[in-house]
């Protein structure tokens, strides 16, 4: 097997918030010790909902923020600050809004040939345009759009040219935060097609942040499960959809709405809400909301186990097991029902 | 009788550049107790259909129907007063956004204590009551405590629970919900929308659900209305939809469903949705379509029987489900 | 992939532009089109004003001294708005007025609003407590009485027009330091600036390729309601003698020397003040109408 692109060790990122003249600060973990591998061609999901540090994971990868511990190295050298504009042309982002991730004030030309200008000093003005030509075309948009302003192209299109760009200068890892969630379902399906071209095209490494399930059940290899900074669950797409291992896993598939009105549905009825990420809790982050919750849960906090399918859970489910609390579900749990069977 | 019948509604506006057309001669008929859901994607025309019933629209907005009656009164010879006194009782609305729905100045329990002093008139006893009952209706925990809250403590899950207490405090006979749940993870989604079904089936309330996500309708709605570009091209019961869609609109938006891919490679719909300056002079999904020829791009198609789902297509899909049927 | 945007191509081009858009909602505003006119009066007037006026501003015809307007009694049609007590014609005083009017403006607005707009993109993207320290010392300029400070700021430098326009704009500058950190700081959080960030761009580039142009609306409408205010206290420095000095026919430092004949001559104080009047008052019209044009949050879809 090739070596990873991208390798995070224990990444982790706090803030420090609150901590007026009188107030003690409190420490926000953010993201709290993830690890994951990224390779050339391949595309790991990160899932999970708002507040569970995904965002975050995208910026400490992208070099926008320092991660407070762990280590992330990149083609097997460190990524450390004072490395960070020789490595940043390796990392680009493309990020969910495309109406507030292009600059309103620059042309599309401008736009694409910005990370040239700023990294390719000796670069030819002539060669620069020629590229970002070329890039327009490889993204499917006219050359006839060059001159023009973000604000004369619709949200699909824009999303185009927020890809060109962060392609510009040849990187080796996408990160793709929620890069179809402000789309339609018509243009969604455009971009989802286009990035699945550009990879194959030029071995790109995908980190796909999405809260969505079912576009990440289309586009990923790999996936992680992050709830409240930590990762719950990580393993290869079809073991995680097929046969979820962690309860909270399970619980999001369930609610996850399908457009079949043939389905069977038994969700499982999460009780609560998140708790705040100021407020985690001591053992386990799930056990809260957790049918399967028992004292260990609430005091130790369990690690991910398994290497290849792993879940950080004391009691992970079995497949074929269903949530069989009555609270929970009502109605038998079936395999048919499976999300897999759609 | 049906509780919300209209009859060729359009809404115009007019822009810097002219007059915008955002609905389009649109039908729409809701029965007591029932589940209408209006998809369709942005610029559909889809909440600005709603805001017009609920005559919630601008000055600039232009609003025209042969007919609109919601529950016996004609919406559109009401005025102002009367107006007002039916909606927000008897027809109420819940938005996409429950963080900027709420005042952020008053307390929830303040808000929603002054749309029932509005509507009913209760005492402040009653009204307290009310309120708390209504909280816990809606499923929230330690409503005497929640009530005192601000909405920036509480989450967005919350906070769209309180909407829903305070649109359904008065016993609404319809309630409009507009994207309710696309601001939320899918966790509270589940949860607010098994709220909503569970409150229609025990106050026995007509809910109209505007949305764009194909899962929430699959899930949800009993009857499913499909609009595009302003019309509606499309009404059909929701299993029937998803089996057999008659316009080829519908029939390629459910292929664009990463969900329901076959291959790598998604089916997609080229070009966008028309807009304002842009609006082909035949059928408006015609540009786009794959089985458009000169007619389609020629004349408007009027709308089919119900049986082939009043779809407005000259060519519509799916015919031998009719005979099946 | 490319007849996917075949489609497109024609939106594109029918979508209006940029500045046509601007018109349609600035021509909303009636107020802002009347008062744009008086100010398109106003510029060419000064433009053109020694080859307008009629007589020298300066010139004294003493025989003439405190001849009222044409259509009063004694009036006469070689001084249209009379004369002042030293005999010198008042119309070509005002429309050389007008001169200095538009350059104390013109001067000010662009000291106040290039300081400021430094002074602001360096706070909104300067650690805290530098950022503290530049916004309380703003603070402190607001906390005093604007024309008061000016006052001062003329006594130590000493009373002349150009000591008047310096002080003017240092009184007006913190507004515009206040607003364009105001846009700095809402600007910094979207992500356009986080991608040219990604994309390798130092300081700099951040601050004024990137973010800048982007914060320019309201400074604008500020640069065009500040112009008013340039004017009304060049003005009134000159009343008090601390501004531009006679005989320079600015319109302030005209009331000023006016002052004892106003119940004699009600001429020599009132066309003026008109003057002022009118000159504010079209400007801030326009400046409202600036606002609804370019301020998205007022803009009615």
């Amino acid at each position: 097997m090739t070596a990873p692109v991208m390798t995070a060790t224990a990444l982790a990122r706090h803030y420090e918030v609150g901590g007026g003249m009188f107030a003690k600060p409190q420490t926000l973990r953010a993201v709290a010790r993830v690890d994951f591998d990224l390779y050339a061609g391949k595309t790991l999901a990160v899932v999970g909902e708002s507040g569970c540090g995904k965002s975050t994971l995208a910026r400490m990868i992208t070099m926008i923020e320092e991660p407070t511990a762990g280590s992330l190295t990149l083609d097997g050298q460190p990524v450390v600050r004072a490395r960070w504009p020789k490595l940043r042309q390796d990392v680009q982002i493309v990020f969910q809004d495309p109406y507030g991730s292009l600059n309103p004030r620059q042309r599309v030309g401008t736009i694409l040939m910005e990370p040239l200008a700023i990294n390719r000093r000796d670069m030819k003005k002539a060669a620069r345009e020629e590229k970002a030509r070329e890039m327009l075309g490889l993204v499917g948009l006219r050359p006839e759009h060059f001159d023009r302003y973000p604000h004369m192209f619709s949200g699909g299109q824009r999303q185009r040219i927020a890809i060109a760009r962060a392609l510009m200068l040849d990187p080796k890892v996408l990160v793709l935060d929620e890069p179809v969630s402000a789309l339609d379902v018509s243009i969604q399906s455009a971009i989802l097609n286009l990035l699945v071209d550009l990879q194959e095209r030029m071995g790109l490494a995908y980190l796909f942040i999405s809260h969505d399930l079912s576009v990440v059940r289309h586009v990923a290899d790999e996936i992680i499960v992050m709830y409240l900074g930590k990762a719950v669950e990580r393993g290869p797409k079809a073991d995680v959809f097929a046969a979820p291992r962690h309860p909270y896993t399970k619980a999001l598939l369930s609610a996850t709405p399908q457009a079949d009105p043939a389905a069977r549905k038994e969700r499982i009825k999460l009780v609560g809400e998140l708790p705040s990420p100021l407020d985690v809790p001591p053992g386990c982050p799930f056990a809260p909301r957790c049918w399967k919750v028992q004292d260990i849960c609430r005091e130790t906090r369990p690690e991910l186990d398994l290497p290849a399918h792993a879940a950080a859970c004391f009691f992970p489910l079995k497949p074929g097991e269903n949530a069989t609390d009555a609270v929970l579900s009502e109605e038998d749990f079936n395999t048919e029902s499976l999300p897999q069977t759609d | 009788m049906s509780l919300l019948s209209v009859r060729n509604l359009s809404v115009s506006f007019a822009t810097s550049a002219g007059v915008f057309k955002a609905v389009d001669s649109v039908d729409i008929k809701v029965d007591k107790g029932e589940i209408l859901s209006i998809v369709g994607e942005s610029g559909s025309g889809k909440s600005v259909s709603m805001l017009a019933v609920m005559g919630l629209l601008p000055w600039t907005a232009t609003v025209t129907a042969d007919e609109m009656i919601f529950d016996g009164h004609d919406l559109s010879m009401l005025s102002a007063r009367q107006r007002r006194h039916i909606v927000g009782k008897d027809l109420a609305m819940i938005f996409q956004e429950p963080m900027s729905s709420l005042n952020p100045c008053f307390t929830v329990g303040w808000q929603i204590k002054e749309a029932l002093r509005l509507h009913l008139g209760l005492d402040r006893r009653a009204r307290h009551a009310r309120a708390v009952e209504l909280f816990e209706l809606v499923g929230i925990p330690a409503p005497e405590k929640r009530l005192s809250a601000f909405p920036h403590q509480l989450s967005g899950g919350m906070n769209q629970r309180v909407m829903i207490a305070m649109a359904i405090s008065c016993n609404p006979k319809l309630l409009i919900a507009d994207e309710p749940t696309t601001a939320l993870d899918v966790t509270i989604q589940a949860q607010i929308l098994d709220l909503l079904t569970g409150l229609r089936e025990e106050t026995g309330m007509g809910l109209v659900l505007i949305t764009h996500d194909m899962g929430v309708v699959a899930e949800t709605a009993e009857r499913v209305s499909v609009q595009y570009a302003g019309q509606k091209i499309e009404e059909q019961p929701v299993a029937s939809l998803f089996r057999a869609p008659h316009h080829p609109y519908t029939a390629a938006l459910l292929d664009a469903l990463p969900e329901r891919a076959t291959d790598k490679r998604l089916p997609t719909i080229p070009g966008v949705v028309p807009g304002q300056f842009d609006r082909p002079a035949g059928c408006l999904f015609s540009p786009r379509c794959k089985y458009a020829d000169d007619k389609c791009r020629a004349k408007p198609p009027p709308p089919l029987g119900g049986d082939l789902g009043y779809a407005r297509c000259f060519y519509p899909l799916n015919t031998d489900e009719r005979a099946a049927s | 992939m490319s007849d996917t945007l075949s489609a497109e191509v024609k939106m594109i081009q029918n979508r209006p532009g940029r500045l046509r858009e601007f018109w349609f909602y600035f021509r909303e505003n009636r107020g802002a089109v009347f008062g744009l006119w008086i100010f398109v009066g106003f510029v060419l007037l000064a433009a053109f004003a020694p080859l307008i006026a009629p007589h020298d501003p300066s010139a004294q015809f003493r025989a003439f001294a405190l001849r009222p307007p044409v259509w009063q009694d004694g009036g006469t049609w070689r001084f249209p708005l009379g004369t002042d007590p030293l005999g010198r014609d008042m119309l070509s005083r005002l429309i050389v007025g007008a001169r200095y009017s538009f350059f104390v403006g013109i001067v000010v607005v662009a000291v106040a609003a290039s300081g400021g707009i430094i002074i602001g993109l360096v706070a909104g993207f300067a650690p805290r407590w530098l950022d503290a320290i530049i916004m309380r010392i703003m603070d402190i300029i607001l906390a005093f009485p604007s024309l008061l400070l000016a006052l001062v700021l003329v006594a130590v430098l000493g009373p002349s027009l150009t000591n008047a326009m310096i002080a003017i704009a240092i009184v007006l500058q913190p507004h515009y330091v206040r607003l364009t950190r105001a846009s700095v700081l809402s600007e910094k959080q979207k992500d356009y600036v986080t991608s040219a960030r990604v994309a390798g761009s130092g300081l700099i580039r951040l601050m004024f390729v990137t973010v800048l142009p982007n914060c320019l609306a309201p400074i604008i409408v500020q640069g065009a309601l500040s112009f008013s205010t340039a004017i009304l206290d060049a003005a009134a420095l000159g009343f008090l003698g601390m501004g531009a000095q006679p005989p320079t026919p600015e319109w302030g430092t005209m009331l000023a020397e006016a002052r004892e004949f106003i119940l004699r001559a009600w001429w020599v104080v009132t066309f003026p003040g008109v003057a002022i009047l009118v000159t504010v008052l079209a400007i801030n019209l326009m400046g409202d109408g600036l606002r609804d044009a370019l301020d998205p949050k007022l803009k009615r879809s």
